[in-house]
């Protein structure tokens, strides 16, 4: 009975599909047929760096408990890819299902006694349902998935209510698709045991949320912060940011009786030139961005190093993806903090912004125009491919009809009138932050020369070493502005419980929330804090100033944002400890929670052990 | 160089249109070597912005590394100007230009920022159709860094230091003409009469014009054996033509010999007019340009003149269709959906 219980709506399916042979479509049905009916569910892409041929996955976790990260062990593959085959039947957990194409019978080596095969001739079928061969291939997915709500109880209204949406306009369709997936379904009530044990039950877990991509969402942000400059270089995982905000402006900001439209989008020759243009724009007065990923991000450096030295508000969105060089350019990482945060040569230092979801994906993008035209600097969003190219549960957006873009400091031509005489680099409100003027704005008042060379206060080339220094240590003082502004961190608890805490940031959150309760139920309580931006800003120090140990879980090799904190802030190198992945693949619950375990078993176990136990009753009394 | 410029100017200067004499337009005082063939077209943008009677604040100029591209900063002091890194001008001056349309921008490149580190975003602005006034001094050799040969140093050249150049030079203007820019011009930086009219058309051209002006390098560059030297140039000089760049539509047709003369209406109703010395070349027809360029280089002349023009093209706003107004004018309620879309865009995502 047990069994029955816990695995109604708490499993995971993987589907093994070609890529390129419209099987997106019909997996998406099935993740928005579990969210529609109040579930919440976490869709994953895996997929290879090619476009028509080479395997892809699609894994879907469903999890009354709202656990929307990652989770290991599948429970049921729908196989439609001969090419993993072997793969995928090993995949399975023990007592899991196998769901595949039974036209042909299935060779011995694909044979495991401990899972549970579900043949369905999906070939035959629908080579017998459908003449036109690209229908054939197509409907074989809308037949699994039609099996697949036989076997979970997907309630059927939702998915024709579905197909009613995706083909609105083109309704000539959806008889057809409403009868693939009856001819799966029936052969499953004709053939097989139904519901499974793994099942699906209407809740209502979901309350408003959304679900959309991370891209998607900054797309939409860049329409709603004003942006009207995109330049960009297609480059996985990034390339649908710029889509998106394509898509949006082209249904928000064409006129509809000219044409003309409130926006340019530039696909630049390369990165260089992208945030080239982009940083063209915002000199010029435009809300610009930029959208990447790491290869292009190392292109940029040049530039980024300009645009900070010349104070020019840039905003990059880079949606990190597995390095070092091409390295897996379809998997997900979060291998580029260091990177970012200095990027370019010489002494720099880069705002960095860390969302974890797609709401925060829309505010942080607006956000960043608003901090990258205060601060005069570039603003680099850290977004990963997990993030941006899956779908996620949300928060709905949000917006403000109140709230206004801070274009920061700018003299218009009445100010300037006002003033003796301009300085581009005038530190006038002690700030670090200076004013300054578009092209154009005044005859006689305000024009100044942009440079990447050293320069005095009015903007004049100086090679003196007096003015050199005056500019860069007002670039630390605003650097130290910026740390009040910049988004503060979630700390999860009013008043600490234990002497472990956990930092994590990003994608990492669904999993590490995850963890924190499976690190509860044994026994072993930790505080949280989620970094949302960098500069860190004092909660983060003193996060770590009281705790006697900080599990880091980020998603390198390197410990990178580890590395960040420890030169950034005042922390002994054994407080942190990494809690890393690195495999390409989102982290799970059960890999940090192993990780921290282990790591609490090793420092009770060490030396170590008497000094933290003697922190730890030190701490203790304060608390107490 | 001199430390220090006199102050005192001719009581009588003439006056343009809108009341400036020509030190108006004048920039800082410049740090290049006496002699620098940059500073005589530096001269030459002051002389041409002045009898166009354009407002310095309305034009920005950009510029990448190099001697060329410090000069900027010696013209037109009440324009904005952007020194930004090495062969990286294209770039910004579009993200600019797509920021403000309403502005004039004029690009200044070397032969290194452009035919080496540039050539990548050189050539893709050309395609873009910028509307831009591009402007290479070209003097085949880097300056800054003590006089190594550029890639428009001509094979077989020799520098300075007596090395022979073993590489094909890059033909900026066959280049340009071959990418499709749609305003084509070559110049010496020691011919002001041939040099201003340019500008004045280039600064006028709806789109990207391109005025690759061979300029002597006097201190790296102006050795017996070098192709880019004043005397190499002046003895190896060809015009197309004379030309003369009339802001309205003043007739002045009549200096010229009948038949001769070619008249190019640019878009504002100014016009360009040239008296044409080659016969066998038509401004306004790109291949016959592409051949009189590659005819002059087999004589071992350097082509002078507009080489070409197209004055009906659409440059990258037309392309893009973005609106009237500069992008950077545009307000929240120009550009933001607003929260009631929000709320609409949510409920699509249920």
């Amino acid at each position: 009975m047990s069994l029955i219980e816990n695995k109604v709506n708490d499993f995971v399916v993987r589907f093994a599909n070609v890529n390129g042979t419209g099987s997106a479509s019909a997996n998406f049905l099935f993740t928005k047929a579990i969210f529609r009916m109040g579930i919440p569910v976490t869709p994953k892409n895996i997929f290879p760096s090619n476009i028509q041929g080479l395997p892809t996955w699609y894994e879907v976790r469903i999890s009354e408990k709202g656990y929307l990260g990652r989770r290991e062990g599948i429970d049921f593959v729908v196989s439609v890819n001969p090419q993993s085959m072997l793969n995928d039947v090993q995949s399975v957990k023990a007592g899991g299902y196998f769901l595949y194409d039974s036209s042909k019978k299935l060779h011995d080596q694909y044979i495991r006694q401990d899972i549970n095969y579900i043949g369905i001739p999906l070939m035959l079928m629908c080579n017998e349902a459908y003449t036109d061969p690209r229908q054939r291939q197509l409907f074989k997915n809308i037949v699994y998935v039609g099996a697949l709500a036989a076997l979970f109880e997907i309630e059927f209204d939702v998915l024709e209510e579905l197909l009613g949406e995706q083909f609105k306009g083109k309704e000539k369709l959806i008889p057809a698709n409403v009868k693939a997936l009856k001819l799966g379904a029936d052969y499953i009530y004709a053939n097989f045991k139904y519901p499974l044990d793994i099942r699906v039950e209407r809740r209502n877990l979901i309350g408003n949320s959304i679900m959309i991509d991370g891209n998607s969402a900054c797309g939409l942000g860049a329409v709603y912060a004003g942006a009207t400059v995109a330049a960009w270089y297609p480059i996985t995982p990034s390339t649908s940011v710029v889509e998106a905000y394509n898509a949006y402006a082209e249904e928000f900001r064409v006129n509809k009786i000219t044409g003309k439209k409130n926006f340019a989008i530039i696909q630049a020759e390369d990165e260089l030139s992208a945030i080239g243009m982009v940083i063209g724009a915002s000199w010029n007065g435009a809300r610009s961005f930029t959208a990447s990923s790491g290869p292009g991000l190392s292109l940029m450096n040049e530039l980024l190093g300009l645009a900070y030295f010349a104070e020019i508000p840039t905003v990059l969105i880079d949606v990190q993806r597995t390095g070092p060089s091409t390295g897996m350019p379809t998997r997900t990482q979060q291998s580029d903090i260091l990177e970012a945060a200095y990027a370019s040569h010489g002494d720099t230092k880069h705002v960095l912004l860390f969302p974890s979801n797609p709401k925060e994906c829309f505010d942080l993008t607006v956000d960043a125009f608003d901090l990258a035209e205060y601060l005069q600097t570039p603003v680099i969003m850290l977004t990963d491919l997990d993030l941006g190219m899956n779908d996620h549960i949300s928060e709905p957006f949000e917006w403000d009809d109140k709230r206004e873009y801070n274009r920061g400091k700018i003299l218009d031509a009445a100010a300037l009138d006002n003033i003796v005489k301009f300085g581009r680099y005038l530190d006038v409100d002690n700030d670090g932050i200076a004013y300054r003027t578009y092209p154009g704005t005044h005859p006689t008042k305000g024009s100044f020369f942009t440079r990447g060379t050293s320069r005095d206060e009015y903007a004049t080339y100086s090679e003196d070493s007096g003015a050199y220094k005056r500019n860069v240590d007002r670039l630390i003082k605003k650097w130290n502005t910026a740390k009040d502004i910049v988004p503060a961190p979630q700390v999860y608890q009013d008043k600490n419980k234990s002497e472990y805490g956990i930092l994590f940031f990003g994608t990492s959150q669904c999993s590490a929330e995850e963890a924190i309760d499976l690190l509860n139920q044994k026994k072993i309580i930790v505080d949280a804090i989620r970094i949302k931006s960098f500069p860190f800003n004092k909660t983060v120090q003193d996060f770590i100033d009281s705790h006697e140990k900080v599990f880091v879980i980020e998603q390198n090799r390197d410990a990178q944002m580890k590395s960040l904190l420890l030169i950034e802030l005042v922390a002994n190198h054994q407080k942190l400890i990494s809690v890393l992945n690195y495999d390409g693949m989102p982290i799970t619950a059960e890999n940090i929670f192993n990780q921290i375990t282990n790591q609490i078993l090793s420092l009770k176990s060490s030396p170590l052990k008497e000094e933290a136990n003697g922190k730890k009753n030190k701490q203790n009394s304060i608390t107490n | 160089m001199s430390y220090t410029r006199p102050k005192f100017r001719h009581p009588e200067l003439i006056k343009n249109k809108l009341g400036y004499t020509v030190d108006y337009y004048e920039g800082a005082l410049s740090t290049l070597c006496a002699g620098c063939g940059h500073d005589s077209i530096s001269a030459g943008i002051i002389q041409a912005c002045y009898e166009l009677s354009i407002e310095p604040h309305r034009l920005a100029k950009l510029s990448g590394i190099g001697c060329s591209s410090k000069s900027p900063a010696y013209v037109l002091s009440n324009s904005h100007g952007f020194n930004s890194v090495h062969g990286r001008m294209p770039s910004v001056a579009t993200g600019a230009n797509l920021a403000n349309k309403d502005l004039i921008y004029l690009g200044v490149s070397g032969d290194g920022d452009t035919a080496s580190i540039g050539m990548g975003q050189f050539v893709h602005v050309i395609r873009r159709n910028l509307n831009m006034l591009y402007i290479v001094m070209n003097n085949g050799c880097y300056g800054l860094t003590k006089g190594q040969d550029s890639a428009t140093a001509d094979q077989g050249s020799k520098n300075k230091t007596g090395n022979i150049n073993l590489f094909e030079a890059i033909d900026l203007a066959s280049l340009s003409l071959e990418l499709g820019a749609t305003f084509v011009a070559q110049s010496f930086s020691g011919d002001k009469t041939q040099l201003v009219p340019l500008i004045k058309a280039g600064l006028k051209h709806p789109g990207f014009a391109f005025i690759n002006v061979i300029s002597p390098c006097v201190t790296f560059n102006n050795n017996v054996g070098s192709t880019k030297s004043y005397d190499f140039v002046r003895e190896h000089i060809a015009a197309t033509s004379t030309i003369d760049f009339v802001p309205e539509m003043t007739e002045i047709t009549a200096k010229y010999d009948e038949g001769t003369t070619k008249k190019v209406k640019m878009h504002d109703g100014s016009f360009i007019s040239l008296n044409k010395l080659s016969q066998d070349w038509d401004p306004l027809d790109r291949l016959s340009a592409v051949t009189a360029i590659h005819n002059a280089r087999a004589k071992n002349e350097i082509l002078t003149g507009l080489l070409y023009v197209n004055p009906d093209c659409n440059d990258l706003h037309q392309m893009l269709r973005t609106c009237d107004k500069p992008l950077n004018t545009l307000l929240k309620s120009d550009l933001c959906p607003g929260a009631s879309m929000l709320n609409e865009i949510n409920a699509d995502l249920r």
